[in-house]
């Protein structure tokens, strides 16, 4: 049957009366796509916050005890004078990690992209449980409150690293911190919380809620690394949640469970934070890799190679993260043996993702690249995650671990990874899916600009550490001066303090674009990509309820120039040329 | 940038270097064929009005070269790299004939317990010095590693070396210096404020040497 | 413009159902995955540190009062009983039994969650508390003298760890039953309000599924903490 678009437009005005109070629309919304943006709002200034730790940092590093620019405005607990203390500067390490990977990169792939892209990908109206959906964001609220506050107790800040090695971490006597490692926990509970629900509104979203013909081999990327993600978090956040209390009471119930005093076991904390902690890890990078996947395609306007190899690595480097937790554990004191078996798991992780990057390079390989600014960042992604995949293999063999752990090589590797890989990709989807969002595009210009600068100071300031560690700087060290054999290195630390400066600075001109596109950007019509995804099918911003009929699905995502179609890309609400068949399978399959 | 290794001055550290060495280059490989195709794919199949995209959904034969390619790759690193893991860190690995220290990590200090005359810890003549690690080349060293409160982590960089030292537990870690002189020793896993501060020196000896400093130390404790 | 079968002038069609399962209940059994991990992360510590010092545990019932635990199990067990018959009650459409067997319900977890306040006041009375013996209290100087408490063997020289272990299992699942009990009364008046029917009874159901698992949860806590 066919239908003209003025019918169509007439019918979604009908469709849509949209009569909630204001607080119902923006404040306590139901709908996934104000619980993304809240989370989008929330996620990025934490990761300006987490940022400017790290500059904070880096003043240290570049030049030791030397009082900072502007640093008179911190308290003498914290920097008296300017200069600061070890006690601070050991905060900020670990308050920068905590930042960053519980309360930026995970609530920006998730909470933001989860939340938003799902049911408009699968042709949902809302999530299975909107209610629950809005108690999991007003849940995170307190708890990124509460890891702020921690910075205004006394005592300081929680101190012993975003990993928080216990006995230090327990031991109030002995890091000299008492409530902010407290507050630690109890932020890090409450925001596990706020996950869990959030995931298992995405996972019974994505099992129940499919369009019809929208078969489990029709998702497109983002959702299956969305789906596999949430069943990570969904198992791994409660073993943090429950070490944390355990170390929260070891702090004020006085039990022993990571205290060696009177019988417990400090490698236990470890064993616990890395169960969990090695699933967050790619909890951290496969969202990256599906929003990736799907620009990608997008940007070289062909088919994604391999899609079915691009699921099966999702789903093996999902499972492969439960068995490779040992492998940060290699110089802990942990029996060797095990030693042997981890690193196996872990060089294995290494044939998935070099399937999804030749797979990525297979579908730019002929094909009509655009160089949108979602797409620069996408080929930023592979070109940077190829790095950090590939540092991974020298901490993987045991034997070059025991130098390089606990080294700056492990700091360049996780930030080639979170930075140049999830950030890079979280840079490209929040572009590429803005005119959804704000039914305005982001300035390309500006656009363009910031990721030209920020690939090239990124590059400065994270690739020579990889020098650093191979010459044995340590990690959360306060002043690398102190040794001799670090003292040659001291150029090499203030170039890259100067590099993260300008890297921090250029992150402007993207918070700029942000903000300002929101008012003054240019209009975005239904699908300003060309697209083939469900949620390029309702109006730019999408309204409450998403689509003003459900869309049926009849192919696979990334049908991009088909020989037989007249465009070069056919959304999957629309049959391909001479598909006789009609929907398809059902669902459930 | 510089991708060499520091020089190294144990028995094994060689051994760890030649691992290293081989990943640089299996990696340097992989990354330069990423690179390069990815570099060259952008500026090959830019976009143009008038190309249009090759249409395909891929190609079994390459996905499982891709494939096959990295699991072999890695499957050879794990042979090559676990006879020298267990030469380093095996449970069993530490020579019959070296010369024991506790060594026991403290915020933000060493102390080195020698077994004086003896040779053997554990008997009156111990004794104990503070961030001083005498030893002597040529000669197995086995380290006594304990922690008294938090975590420390015992880093030789210029011997390869780093274990964490644990509170409640005793770890026992070798290491076979191939040249005299002093080298630093660091702490490598957060311990706290001061952890960066907490260093010390492994002083490398001579036999003869050794026994003089040996002689030297039994000498003051006497006559305290 | 081709859309097949698009015709907006009828009401948005049902989003096609994937698993067969309604989205409350498939919901439950997510969340359940997640508490199971959670209670892996307590009873895996659990399990680690008992091996790793075994001296750190009175034998059983030394400390505990088992009997009144026993007890208190069984009242659980009942209560998963009254659960199942609430639910086949909604299914028949039996509104007078499904009233009272959520009452039931409800009340019983209600007393378990009173007998395990009992418990722990007791424990605390005799100086058993997570961080162990309490100073000066009469399990401590039982412990001291190397004596035992109740005729079985002398008691360890530190209970440490046991307390630790013992009062967070026991502790969380007590938070759960309590969560459970506070849902259970929710549907319970939601019942007296005539909210569930024959074809529409997901919260009873649903609430069900949690009450099960808890008691699961408990039979596995009751065996390896108070029985071995």
């Amino acid at each position: 049957m066919a239908t003209t678009a003025a019918t169509l437009d007439q019918a979604i005005h009908h469709a849509h009366v949209d009569d909630r109070s204001f607080l119902r629309k923006y404040v306590f919304s139901t709908d996934h796509k104000i619980i993304g943006i809240q989370f989008l709002i929330m996620s990025l200034l934490f990761l300006a916050l987490g940022g400017l730790l790290a500059m904070v940092m880096r003043w240290q590093l570049g030049f030791p005890g030397q009082a900072m620019p502007g640093g008179g405005v911190l308290p003498e607990t914290m920097a008296p004078g300017g200069v600061l203390l070890p006690e601070f500067y050991i905060s900020l390490v670990t308050m920068h990690g905590t930042f960053m990977v519980f309360f930026a990169i995970m609530p920006l792939l998730v909470g933001v992209f989860a939340n938003f892209l799902i049911p408009l990908k699968i042709g949902a109206p809302d999530m299975a449980f909107p209610r629950i959906n809005m108690a999991s964001f007003w849940i995170a609220v307190p708890a990124g409150v509460l890891m702020v506050a921690g910075f205004f107790v006394e005592g300081g800040h929680a101190g012993a690293g975003w990993t928080a090695y216990a006995p230090l971490s327990a031991m109030p006597e002995m890091s000299g911190v008492s409530l902010g490692q407290q507050f630690w926990c109890v932020s890090l509970v409450i925001l596990g919380l706020s996950s869990i629900l959030g995931s298992m509104n995405y996972i019974a979203t994505i099992i129940n809620m499919r369009a019809p013909g929208m078969t489990w081999f029709r998702l497109p990327l983002s959702i299956w690394a969305l789906f596999i993600t949430s069943i990570l978090v969904l198992l791994a956040i409660p073993i943090l949640s429950g070490a944390a209390i355990m170390l929260l009471f070891d702090q004020t119930i006085g039990t022993h469970f990571f205290l060696p005093a009177d019988g417990g076991q400090p490698l236990l904390w470890q064993h616990l934070f890395w169960f969990f902690g090695h699933p967050e890890v790619y909890i951290l990078i496969l969202p990256a890799m599906g929003f990736v996947s799907d620009i990608i395609a997008n940007g070289s306007r062909k088919p994604i190679f391999g899609y079915h190899s691009m699921v099966f690595a999702i789903v093996g480097i999902g499972f492969l993260g439960w068995i490779v937790w040992g492998h940060h554990m290699f110089q802990s004191g942990m029996n060797p043996t095990l030693g042997m078996t981890f690193m196996i798991s872990t060089l294995f992780i290494a044939v998935p993702s070099a399937i999804k990057t030749f797979n990525w390079l297979g579908t730019m390989w002929r094909g009509n690249l655009q160089f949108h600014v979602p797409m620069l960042h996408a080929i930023a992604f592979v070109a940077m995650f190829v790095i950090g995949g590939l540092s991974g293999v020298f901490m993987a063999a045991t034997p070059v671990d025991i130098y390089i752990h606990d080294t700056y090589f492990i700091v360049a590797h996780i930030h080639y990874v979170l930075f140049g890989g999830s950030l890079f990709a979280i840079f490209g989807a929040i572009t590429f899916w803005y005119p959804k969002m704000f039914g305005r595009l982001m300035s390309p210009f500006w656009g363009k600009v910031h990721f030209a600068l920020t690939f090239v100071f990124y590059n400065l300031t994270f690739w020579p550490m990889h020098e650093l560690g191979l010459k044995g700087h340590m990690r959360r060290i306060y002043d690398p001066s102190e040794y001799e054999f670090l003292q040659p290195l001291a150029p090499t630390n203030r170039f890259i303090s100067i590099a993260a400066f300008l890297l921090f600075a250029v992150q402007l001109i993207f918070a700029l674009n942000f903000v300002l596109s929101w008012f003054f950007g240019q209009k975005a019509d239904r699908n300003p990509w060309k697209d083939t995804g469900l949620e390029w099918v309702p109006p730019s911003p999408a309204p409450h309820g998403n689509f003003d009929h459900t869309p049926t699905v009849y192919h696979m995502p990334y049908e991009f120039s088909h020989p037989h179609a007249t465009e070069d890309y056919v959304p999957q609400n629309r049959p391909l040329e001479g598909q006789t068949r009609p929907a398809a399978a059902p669902a459930g399959q | 940038m510089d991708w060499m290794l520091p020089p190294a001055f144990s028995t094994f550290a060689p051994d760890i270097d030649r691992i290293y060495y081989v990943i640089l280059v299996l990696t340097a490989i992989a990354f330069v064929i990423v690179e390069a195709g990815l570099i060259w794919f952008v500026i090959k199949y830019r976009g143009r009005p008038d190309r249009k995209a090759y249409y395909t959904h891929g190609n079994a034969t390459a996905e499982i070269v891709w494939t096959a390619v990295p699991a072999v790759t890695v499957v050879v690193l794990g042979i090559m790299s676990g006879p020298i893991w267990n030469k380093v860190k095996g449970r069993d690995s530490v020579p019959a004939d070296a010369m024991p220290v506790g060594v026991r990590a403290q915020q933000f200090e060493w102390h080195v317990t020698y077994p004086g005359a003896d040779g053997a810890l554990g008997s009156a003549d111990d004794f104990t010095v503070r961030n001083q690690l005498h030893v002597v080349v040529n000669r197995p060293t086995v380290v006594m590693l304990t922690a008294e409160d938090v975590i420390h982590s015992f880093f030789v960089p210029a011997f390869r070396l780093k274990q964490d030292a644990v509170p409640g537990m005793e770890i026992r870690v070798w290491f076979e210096p191939t040249q005299t002189g002093r080298f630093e020793l660091a702490c490598a896993e957060l311990c706290g404020l001061g952890h960066y501060r907490m260093k010390a020196f492994v002083e490398v000896h001579t036999q003869e040497d050794y026994q003089r400093w040996l002689a030297e130390q039994t000498q003051a404790a006497a006559t305290q | 413009m081709t859309h097949a079968h698009a015709n907006v002038m009828l009401p948005p069609a049902e989003a096609e159902a994937g698993s067969g399962v309604y989205n409350e209940k498939l919901g439950m059994w997510v969340f359940l995955a997640s508490e199971v991990m959670f209670f892996t992360a307590l009873i895996g510590s659990y399990i680690i540190l008992r091996f790793g010092n075994p001296s750190h545990w009175a034998a059983p019932g030394e400390i505990l009062n088992v009997p009144v635990t026993a007890v208190n199990t069984f009242l659980l067990i009942c209560s998963s009983v009254t659960m199942v018959k609430a639910f086949a009650a909604a299914q028949d459409g039996d509104q007078k039994w499904l009233k009272n067997w959520l009452l039931a319900t409800t009340l019983i977890g209600a007393t378990f969650v009173g007998v395990q306040v009992y418990e722990y006041l007791q424990l605390a009375h005799h100086g058993f508390l997570p961080g162990g013996y309490v100073e000066g209290s009469e399990l401590a100087e039982a412990a001291a003298a190397g004596e035992a408490f109740k005729g079985g063997p002398p008691l360890p020289a530190s209970v440490a760890l046991y307390g630790a272990t013992f009062f967070t299992m026991t502790g969380f699942h007590g938070f759960h039953v309590t969560m459970g009990v506070i849902c259970m009364s929710f549907v319970t008046f939601k019942a007296f309000r005539g909210a569930y029917s024959v074809t529409d009874h997901r919260g009873v159901e649903v609430i069900g599924l949690y009450w099960h698992f808890v008691d699961l949860v408990w039979i596995i806590l009751f065996t390896i903490v108070y029985l071995i």
